[in-house]
């Protein structure tokens, strides 16, 4: 048993109410924000008391857990609430899920990155529950004169050894008025029964119903639809708009120009956007609007040069032919083993930029006056919009509200809210409530897009084909991919990474697994290369490599657990029985650490028609407890789905600034006849506190893939994506 | 602008937009059923669709003037609890990851197996290959819509 002091976070836990007794009647719009199913409503308590900022326990015992954190298909709006109710200890289906708005008195990371909802709340999330299941028992013990010690819960229900038993609604008015604890006592893992039982999604019956919980759902009365015009292409600006053919158009309301960061703003990492200055129509209906878009006469201008894809191609190429003016890790002498080696072996890998491509394209309501504003809508950063929102209109911090809607994908697009920004801005200068729309084109066309990558491998073998040198030159646009620290740093006694960045003026950002997205492919590649090399099994070379950064590391800055990463490809071999034949079946293997999680990878793949065809995936994961297995499960496959689609099909490529790609006739991704792959996962089951899910399954599915396509046509495909290259 | 009548879930609607208007916006604008999604606007991704007379219809590239008195189901039509064999198939398989596709997946699933209740699996890749998911469903949606076909 683990006894932890609320002191952390413990401003989650005192009550949000003020209300007399603690007890509050909520009203038809908390009704509205979570809509309960209908066996949900029948089951409604007459009233609610508001423990903490994470649950509320009703009169007749059902509870409301607050979620956190923003869900944007991670399924947090699940998992996050499963935890609450583990420690609280109450039963599933007596639990309503409530989407939190962003409230940062109340929550501490309300943010969709990183992976890291799981892992930075789990301990927030437990003593949530903990901290009320211990306020219920001590209510308990004051009304039945009993010590604490004597008293026991199970399913919601408080009972003591005389027999004696209460539900929590029965002891939740008494309960509120108990002092929050000082200290709490969390379960033992082996005793939770919620965590680590497969629990369908929470809004998966209103989704299949088709219920509005969506951002571009969102209605408010008198509210207007907005749409943006931007400039054709990076590198461009707004000169002048000729409007009077759009405003004389039926539904048109207004037709401004909007800056989004103006002068003096101070930019947050959040603030990326290439496009600040645009045009946005008003109008009464999306398509109306969306008509007088294209009756708008404007004119760009050239502010610095539109890049094509060959000049950031070659410019990539150009940067790593030269050395770092210093490296980022350098073990050993790796000049010296190159030296001296009796064969190099070298490589370059590269690919394109992506676009995120959320299903539901960026779009944000906002309802701004001279005194406050209210904002609603899909946001992976909530604080970061609502301090830019503040700036930017001029409004103190805590006069700007968001509500977080349900989000139909992020990817990391939504990390960046320029659209939320935009959309204050365009409500405050038509004085009214306002919905911004981005079309698929608005969307695609001004992305913070997956930078384009280049990245070249050495390896240096002596006469006994032994590995003595590797070296890694990184270059991206705006950012290197490779982390210096990462595998297999640590493994190799003279090493060395050197990092180069291209600046450009097309915005990119974080995309699902940033820079691993790639660099596990890169890297997973050419240690399959080597592995051939030296002719050795590509698990088993794996392997060695982990034995000597677990016997005997070099350097002390890396940044992974050896025994963990070593683990899940022990787990995979074993799963997918590696080392036997199967005839027709050729074999990739590829493992990757990012998010603080482990995977390892054997893709199977068969030859059809003479293209190799992938059969199976096989997952062997290290993410520490799995709070839901279901959800969990999806996830893995989801991130293997996106990895293998955009590895194989996806890019976006520029003509002097001007994506060639801005919908899906011409962006291709992958679609249900090429994801029909069977997947099977497995967990390692450690017990360790939760790690990433979201992320960690995407990046080495891509060299898994190629590296079984190089077994079965004996071509290495060292481009992404693949269909283009193979 | 022009007044049309059109019916929508077994419903008569009197909407006034212009001729040009999609059955997507149609809707989404004026009649206020959200559940059919808008992706991108070109027939490309399948999230707006719809059945027209019980053909999947995809609902961003059909203008009303061309609906006339043709049957427009939604999502929000397809059944009255929920409890259409793919609805509830997709519930039980757990399908959605952030869901926004998922409206259109269930219309065209539902479509594909009232034309054709016993598909092979590639008949169903077939099927299926309109509908986009970005979060990577499609395992889960082969598998919701074969114990559709077997408990529909």
């Amino acid at each position: 048993m683990t006894f932890i002091k609320t002191k952390y976070n413990r401003r989650s836990f005192l009550k949000a109410s003020t209300a007399a007794g603690g007890g509050m009647l909520l009203g038809f719009n908390w009704l509205v924000s979570c809509s309960p199913t209908a066996e949900q409503l029948l089951q409604m308590p007459e009233e609610w008391f508001d423990v903490n900022a994470f649950l509320k326990i009703g009169n007749n015992g059902v509870v409301t857990i607050m979620s956190p954190n923003p869900e944007i298909g991670q399924n947090v709006k699940t998992s996050m609430p499963m935890i609450v109710a583990e420690e609280l200890d109450v039963e599933w289906k007596n639990v309503i899920v409530e989407q939190a708005n962003y409230d940062i008195k109340k929550y501490e990371r309300q943010l969709a990155g990183g992976s890291d909802s799981i892992r930075k709340g789990w301990q927030s999330l437990r003593m949530a529950g903990a901290t009320a299941r211990r306020m219920l028992l001590e209510a308990a013990a004051k009304e039945w004169s009993v010590p604490v010690s004597e008293l026991t819960t199970e399913a919601g229900v408080i009972k003591h050894s005389s027999g004696k038993s209460a539900g929590y609604g029965e002891m939740a008015s008494a309960a509120v008025q108990i002092t929050v604890p000082e200290e709490v006592q969390l379960k033992d893992p082996k005793d939770f029964k919620i965590i680590g039982t497969p629990t369908k999604n929470v809004d998966g019956q209103k989704i299949s119903k088709g219920e509005p919980l969506f951002g571009l759902d969102y209605q408010s009365e008198g509210m207007l639809t907005a749409m943006i015009v931007h400039p054709p292409a990076f590198g461009m600006r707004l000169k002048s708009v000729n409007d009077s053919a759009a405003r004389a158009m039926s539904g048109i309301k207004d037709i401004i120009t909007i800056d989004c960061l103006p002068d003096g703003t101070e930019k947050l990492w959040s603030d990326v956007n290439a496009f600040p200055e645009l045009v946005a129509v008003v109008g009464d209906s999306t398509w109306e609007v969306m008509k007088a878009k294209k009756a708008l006469e404007i004119e760009w201008e050239v502010v610095s040069e539109g890049e094509s894809t060959t000049d950031y191609k070659d410019a990539l190429s150009k940067l790593l032919e030269g050395s770092a003016d210093e490296p980022a890790r350098k073990d050993g002498n790796p000049e010296e083993a190159f030296k001296n080696a009796a064969k190099v072996i070298e490589q370059t890998y590269s690919a394109p930029f992506l676009a995120h491509n959320t299903m539901e394209p960026m779009n944000f309501f906002a309802d701004v006056t001279k005194e406050k504003a209210e904002l609603a809508g899909p946001i992976q950063t909530p604080e970061y919009l609502s301090k830019t929102v503040a700036s930017v209109l001029g409004l103190p911090e805590d006069k700007v509200s968001i509500a977080m809607t349900r989000m139909g994908g992020g990817f990391g697009r939504r990390l960046y809210g320029n659209f939320g920004v935009e959309a204050a801005l365009i409500s405050q200068k038509i004085n009214a409530p306002v919905k911004l729309i981005y079309s698929r084109e608005d969307d695609m066309t001004q992305g913070t897009y997956r930078p384009a990558y280049e990245v070249k491998y050495r390896a240096a073998l002596d006469e006994e084909n032994n590995l003595i040198g590797f070296q890694i030159r990184g270059a991206g646009v705006n950012g290197s991919p490779v982390f210096a620290n990462r595998f297999p740093a640590g493994a190799i006694d003279n090493y060395m990474v050197e990092n180069f960045n291209l600046e450009s003026n097309i915005s990119t950002g974080a995309w699902r697994a940033p820079s691993s997205n790639f660099i596990a492919y890169a890297e997973q590649s050419f240690l399959d290369e080597i592995a051939e090399a030296i002719g050795k099994d590509p698990l088993d070379f794996r392997l060695e490599l982990f034995e000597k950064a677990i016997s005997n590391p070099v350097g002390e800055k890396n940044d992974y657990d050896a025994k963990r990463y070593a683990g899940v490809l022990k787990l995979i071999k074993e799963k997918a029985q590696w080392g036997t034949k199967k005839a027709g079946v050729s074999r990739g293997v590829s493992a990757y650490f990012c998010h603080n999680s482990y995977v390892a990878q054997v893709v199977d793949v068969v030859m059809k028609d003479g293209e190799p065809v992938i059969q199976k995936v096989w997952c062997a994961v290290d993410c520490g407890i799995v709070i839901n297995p279901e959800g969990a499960l999806n996830q893995i496959e989801g991130g293997i789905i996106d990895g293998i689609g955009h590895a194989m099909y996806s890019g976006l490529t520029f003509n002097k600034g001007k994506s060639d790609q801005n919908n899906f006739n011409k962006y291709r991704l992958i679609r249900h006849q090429e994801a029909q792959m069977e997947i099977e996962s497995f967990f390692v089951d450690n017990g360790m506190d939760p790690t990433g899910l979201g992320e960690p399954s995407l990046p080495p599915v891509a060299a898994a893939v190629s590296n079984a396509f190089y077994a079965a046509t004996g071509k290495r495909v060292t481009s992404q994506p693949f269909v283009e290259n193979m | 602008m022009a007044q049309y009548e059109i019916k929508i879930n077994g419903k008569a609607h009197q909407v006034d937009v212009a001729p040009d208007t999609p059955i997507l916006w149609v809707l989404r604008d004026h009649v206020k059923l959200l559940g059919t999604k808008f992706g991108c606007g070109i027939g490309q991704c399948g999230a707006c669709t719809i059945h027209v007379d019980g053909v999947a219809t995809r609902s961003c590239s059909l203008p009303i003037s061309s609906v006339g008195e043709s049957s427009i189901i939604t999502i929000e039509g397809l059944s009255e609890n929920n409890d259409h064999p793919v609805q509830k198939a997709w519930v039980e398989h757990d399908v959605p990851q952030c869901g926004y596709c998922q409206a259109g997946q269930i219309m065209n699933a539902a479509a594909f197996l009232d034309q054709n209740p016993h598909p092979s699996d590639s008949e169903i890749d077939k099927a299926m290959n309109g509908n986009i998911c970005r979060c990577g469903t499609y395992v889960r949606v082969k598998k919701a819509i074969k114990t559709a076909a077997e408990q529909g």
